[in-house]
Formats: C-alpha cells, sequence, structure tokens
C-alpha cells in the first residue's frame, strides 16, 4: 500500500519510518506550501480552521503522488479535530479521489479501538513489525525533537547568522536516511555537536516560551517559522509542545489510566474549571509554570477561530497580571500578513530587553537599542 | 553652515514621514508626505525638499514603518525598529509621565501601555482594518469633503447618529442609509468618529487597563472629532502631541542618537541617493512551490537588498544594526 500522513513540523520523519518497517510505501507530500494552501482553501469550508485546509492540502498533493491510503488523527472532546476525518474524507469523495483513510483517535483507557484501525496496517507484515516500526519512529521521534531543542539553544547564540539553520536542515535529512537503531543514535549524537559547535557560550539571551495550539506551534509554514524568527532576534525560545512528551503522557500513561491531566487542572485553579479541548488548558497551565520559572515573555499562537485556544486566550491576560509575565497572543490563518507578524514579535522582544534592564537596575540611563 | 541633525524617516502605509532632530532632541525640520504606494521615490522627494530646506550634517539615521527594511537598505540607516517601540520613544519624549498610548494611522491602529517609562504591553489591530485612517479618507473622498475639514465638520453636530462600526463595509452601508434618512452631515461624520473610537476600544484596546495620561497620536489624530469621541468614551483627557503626525519618525530619530552614541559613527548613505537611479526587480522563484515573489532593489545597477523568500536564500539585507 502506498501511505501517506498530513504534515505537523518534522513529524512525517518518524512517520515515513513506522510506515516504511509495516511493509508498505510511505509517500510524504511535498512540505507544506503555498500550493498546498490554496488547494485546502480551494476545497474546505472557508470558515474551518487552519489545519484542516493545509491537511487537504497535504492529501491532495499526496494523492498526486500516488498514495492510497491515509493515515489522520482524530480526536475527541470540544475541538474540532474530532469532525476534520469524516469531513475530509467527504471532500476527498465529492473530488473523485478514491483513497482511504485510517483514523487514529486518542485510546482514551481503550486501546482496543486503537489497534484495530492499526490492524489494517500490520496485515502485510504482522504485528512483529509493528513494534520494530514502532521503535525506530519513537526514536527518530526523540532525535528530532533533540536536534529542535539544541537548535533553539544555538539560534540566538550563532556566530554567523544562519548556519544553525543549514545545519538543522542538514541533520534532519541524514536522519530520514538512517535506517538501523545505532544509525540513528549516531547521527543524533554527531549532529547535536555539530549544532551546538556552532553557539557563542557567553551570551545570555532572552528567553520566550512558546504555548498554543499544538499543530500551529509545530507546523513552521503555518505560524510563518516562529521560532526561528525569535531566535534570529536573539530569543531563546522554550517551545512546550513535544510530541515525545505528548505521546508519552496521551498514549502510554493515559491507556493505562495513569494520567489525566490533573495536575494542569490543578495548575489552573482560579482560572478555568478543567478541559475545554485541544491545548487550551495546557496553554494556560504551562503559562503558569513559566511564570515560576526563568522565562521573560509568552507567545500564544492560535489559528483563527481555534475555540479550545480562544478560551484560553481570554483568560491569558489575567494570568499576565496576576505573575507580571508578558503574554502576547498571536493568531494566525492564510490571510494572516508577515510584516504585521514581524513588527509584534520585534515590539515584544523590545519591550522583554527593557523589562530586564529595568530589573538589573539600569534604570537611569534607559536606553532602547 | 551645515547643522548638525539626526533624520528619523516613517514610511508607512499611507504617510511617510521626515524629521530632522536637533542633538538636544528637538525637531528642526517635519515633513509629511503621502506615500502613494511609491516608497522609494517618495524617500527620494523627502530627501530632496529636506536639502532645500537647509544643509545638515545627518548625524544618524533611524527607519521605521512597514517599509522600514526598503528604507533601512536604502538608506543604509544606524537603527531600523518596528513602530510600536518608535511611537513609544517618541511618546515618552513628549509626554514623560504617559501610561497610555492610542496611535491610529492609514492601515494599522495600536494601544501601547506604559509603565514607568517602560511598555508594559501593546496591541495591534488584527484581522479587520476597520477603524483607520485609510477609512475615513476613503469615506471623506465619497462625501466629497477634505480629510482636512472632517473633524472641523463633525464637531459642529449636535445629536451623533449611531452607526454599525464593527466592519468597514457594514459601517458604509450604515451611513449611507442614515444619510438617505436625510441625517445631516455633521450628524453623520460625529457617529462615524463615535463607531471607530467604539470599535477601536473594543478590538484593540480589549482588556488594557488605560490609565492617563492619555497620548493620542498618528496621522488620525489630526481630527478633533476623534480626540473628543475618544475623551467620552473613556472619561479622560487626551493630549495630542505637537508632531502627533511625525511620531515614528520623531522616536526613530532619538533611537539613531543613542546608537550612533554608542557606536560613533553612522552608516548613513548621503544625500546623493536623490539622484540615483534605484531600481526595483520582481520576479516568483520556482524552485519551490511556494512560488515567492522575490524583489531586488539595486542602487544604481549595484544590488542593496533582496528579500522575500521564504527559505531565504535570496535574502540580502544592506549591513545594517537591526
Amino acid at each position: 500500500m502506498k501511505v501517506t500522513v498530513p504534515h505537523m513540523g518534522n513529524l512525517y520523519i518518524a512517520i515515513e519510518a513506522l510506515i516504511y518497517e509495516m511493509g508498505h510505501d510511505p509517500i510524504i507530500p511535498p512540505p507544506c506550501s503555498k500550493k498546498t494552501l490554496d488547494l485546502g482553501t480551494k476545497y474546505s469550508p472557508e470558515s474551518v480552521c487552519l489545519p484542516m485546509k493545509l491537511n487537504i492540502g497535504n492529501f491532495l498533493e499526496a494523492v498526486e503522488l500516488g498514495a492510497e491510503v491515509i493515515i489522520m488523527a482524530g480526536g475527541n472532546g470540544p475541538c474540532r479535530l474530532g469532525y476534520y476525518a469524516p469531513v475530509q474524507m467527504a471532500i476527498l469523495e465529492e473530488l473523485g479521489q478514491s483513497v482511504e483513510m485510517i483514523v487514529l483517535e486518542p485510546p482514551k483507557g481503550n486501546l482496543r479501538h486503537l489497534i484495530s484501525q492499526l490492524s489494517r496496517l500490520f496485515a502485510k507484515k504482522g504485528f512483529r513489525s509493528f513494534i520494530k516500526g514502532c521503535q525506530i519512529a519513537w526514536e527518530k521521534l526523540k532525535a528530532v525533537e533533540e536536534l529542535e531543542r539544541a537548535a533553539f539553544w544555538v539560534r540566538p547564540r550563532e556566530k554567523r547568522k544562519g548556519e544553525v539553520g543549514r545545519q538543522l536542515h542538514l541533520a534532519l535529512n541524514n536522519l530520514r536516511t538512517a535506517a538501523l537503531l545505532k544509525d540513528i543514535k549516531r547521527v543524533k549524537n554527531e549532529q547535536i555537536a555539530e549544532i551546538l559547535s556552532l553557539a557563542e557560550l557567553n551570551i545570555e539571551p532572552l528567553k520566550i516560551g512558546i504555548v498554543g495550539e499544538i499543530y500551529t506551534v509545530l507546523e513552521p509554514f503555518v505560524n510563518l517559522k516562529l521560532e526561528e524568527r525569535l531566535g534570529n532576534l536573539g530569543v531563546e525560545v522554550e517551545r512546550t509542545i513535544w510530541l515525545e512528551d505528548w505521546v508519552k503522557k496521551h498514549l502510554f500513561l493515559a491507556s493505562l489510566n495513569l494520567y489525566n491531566g490533573s495536575d494542569l487542572v490543578k495548575k489552573t485553579e482560579g482560572y478555568l474549571r478543567g478541559f475545554v479541548g485541544g491545548h487550551g488548558l495546557e496553554s494556560v497551565a504551562v503559562t503558569i509554570m513559566f511564570a515560576e520559572k526563568n522565562i521573560d515573555g509568552v507567545i500564544h499562537i492560535l489559528p483563527f477561530t481555534c475555540m479550545p485556544e480562544i478560551v484560553a486566550q481570554s483568560v491569558l491576560p489575567n494570568v499576565s497580571r496576576d505573575y507580571d509575565l508578558p503574554v502576547m497572543s498571536l493568531v494566525v490563518d492564510e490571510h494572516t500578513g508577515e510584516a504585521g507578524f514581524q513588527t509584534r514579535l520585534e515590539a515584544f522582544v523590545d519591550l522583554l530587553e527593557r523589562k530586564q534592564r529595568e530589573k538589573t537596575n539600569e534604570k537611569k540611563s534607559v536606553s532602547w537599542c | 553652515m551645515k547643522r548638525k541633525v539626526y533624520l528619523g524617516v516613517d514610511v508607512g502605509s499611507v504617510s511617510t514621514n521626515f524629521v530632522l532632530m536637533n542633538e538636544a532632541d528637538e525637531i528642526v525640520e517635519k515633513l509629511y508626505l503621502r506615500t502613494l504606494g511609491q516608497p522609494i521615490k517618495v524617500i527620494q522627494e523627502g530627501l530632496k525638499l529636506l536639502t532645500n530646506l537647509g544643509e545638515w550634517e545627518v548625524l544618524g539615521v533611524g527607519v521605521t514603518g512597514s517599509g522600514r527594511q526598503l528604507a533601512g537598505s536604502l538608506l543604509r540607516a544606524d537603527v531600523i525598529k518596528n513602530e510600536i517601540t518608535a511611537h513609544s520613544v517618541a511618546a515618552c519624549h513628549e509626554v514623560p509621565d504617559v501610561q497610555t498610548v492610542l496611535e491610529i494611522g492609514g492601515q494599522d491602529s495600536k494601544i501601547i501601555i506604559l509603565r514607568n517609562q517602560v511598555v508594559a504591553d501593546f496591541a495591534m489591530n488584527t484581522v479587520c482594518a476597520a477603524g483607520t485612517g485609510s477609512f475615513l479618507d476613503q469615506q471623506a473622498a465619497r462625501l466629497n469633503i477634505n480629510i482636512e475639514d472632517f473633524g472641523k465638520i463633525a464637531l459642529t453636530s449636535t445629536n451623533p447618529v449611531r452607526i454599525a462600526g464593527r466592519c468597514t463595509v457594514f459601517a458604509e452601508s450604515d451611513m449611507i442609509h442614515k444619510q438617505q434618512l436625510g441625517v445631516s452631515l455633521p450628524d453623520i461624520l460625529a457617529g462615524l468618529c463615535e463607531a471607530m473610537v467604539r470599535n477601536y476600544l473594543n478590538n484593540v484596546a480589549k482588556g488594557k487597563e488605560i490609565l492617563p495620561p492619555v497620548v493620542f497620536q498618528g496621522g488620525v489624530a489630526a481630527n478633533k472629532a476623534m480626540k473628543v469621541a475618544f475623551e467620552q468614551a473613556l472619561g479622560l483627557e487626551t493630549s495630542v502631541p505637537r508632531h502627533f503626525d511625525v511620531m515614528g519618525a520623531l522616536g526613530v530619530s532619538i533611537l539613531a542618537r543613542e546608537q550612533v552614541t554608542k557606536k560613533g559613527k553612522t552608516t548613513f548613505s548621503g544625500f546623493e541617493i536623490i539622484d540615483n537611479k534605484i531600481t526595483t526587480q520582481t520576479f516568483e522563484c520556482h524552485d519551490c512551490p511556494n512560488h515567492c515573489e522575490i524583489v531586488r532593489i539595486s542602487d544604481q545597477e549595484s544590488l542593496i537588498a533582496c528579500w522575500g523568500s521564504r527559505c531565504g536564500k535570496f535574502e540580502k539585507v544592506a549591513n545594517i544594526a537591526i
């Protein structure tokens, strides 16, 4: 079978390996581009949130490359992601595309449904190949995120502008071709060392935490390379959504009833009364955690009309005030202009710099540059 | 004798403003020009007008506004700053204890909250340009009045009519509806000002703590009726600084002075560029499906800047401090 998945940041590297190990042909759509978005907006309902539009674009581009089966994530709860798969199937059908869709939903304490969906994938090489595939995919996922983490740390400290970006790109390509577990580890270690070697060590940059809707946080095409932009403005980025972490908590621990997010609910006491869908609760909880840590500011990013994050957005100003932590919400969709986005980031970084300098008692010689 | 000045340039969507500031941070000359979609031309024209006004030794250059990258490359500016920071600096300069800045420009509007001369929070209009200068411009043109007279006429209103201000399209149809009912022009204009203020406070200033002193600046602050509408809605006195229309340029010239004091010498390209042939070339890159539009800017055949690519492979921005 020729199997494809929609893009979400660098997740495709892990999924590609999994599909391959299970004896199928992975068809990875071209990276999200203007063409993807154009296709997606053309065939999606106008008012749906941005991720779905890009998914549709990815699917159509993958089908063009010969994909027969789509693996799609599902969801439950008040976020529209739960409706994505059926609506997307209807759209593809209407367009006369004969593709199948395998929908993977968070198990919510019951693994049976998930396994029955997956069984269509391991029909070919058996359950063993699935276990092995998962192992490789898991290692690749961890490696990707460790590389990204290193890049976040080095970017504001890089000796020559742009080097980290190039090295990361190269590292991810190498990782993509690494087939065995030991290759993955080797590539990871080598490349992390390469990236770290690009850093100037005696710089103490500002730190900005990023919270928000998972797809927007992870997909650089949607967030206009937010992490890279901040890095280039001399800011160390602390991302809070890591897939490694997500998979651990929501797939493993949750299915064993060991994780239910109660720690987050507790954290947001006084602001929210529980789960609001998507990552809304996380956004608020993590912002509070940032306030207790050594973080200078928080950027909250969400797609236009994202319901869970709108709830978070309306609560965050209170968190910001109570903890004296600057928080800026950025809303993105297909109409987002790059200039305005950059202006907001620059102004926010200026604000944080001034605030930090004020803290370190330079109040007398006020300088803005 | 040449007078020593710092040059601040704010290249906005609607207007391009120039400020020459002396070493005591006082404005010597200012220009408010219409950008008319041709930022390069207007920058050259502005410089030319400035040279007609006197002889200057430029000690430093700062640029801001949505065209700041372009202006920065062209002038080889010492500082390229975003509008928020530039406007805050200028507001602090004019009203040192300012706590709230309301700024309405051509295409965007912002609110800046300052505490102890430090920006504590800010917001810009997000998805909609309703309630910005361009809309007032359009409506003035439609009603065949000079934009300069807008405020004056609106202030003669005795009973401002209520206009739906959520969206410019609806605002316009509502205005036409009121006009066809026979409502007088001043009442419609005053109503429009109130609607814009309402829209601004609900969208841009939503949830912000507006404390006095409040400074109202940007091109729209020329409209006296807007100031009155703000004061009524906020219940606070609002001041419009002397140089309300060139605050961005003023702010960035102050920043240029600070920057040059720190680094010693300006990188300003000089007034010669007035007569240089600045050319821009645009092409669509077909190396990937993004089809980015790449802009190349040359000054007398030599490439001074290039941008527009998502991947960054064409990016060349003149060597300047940002």
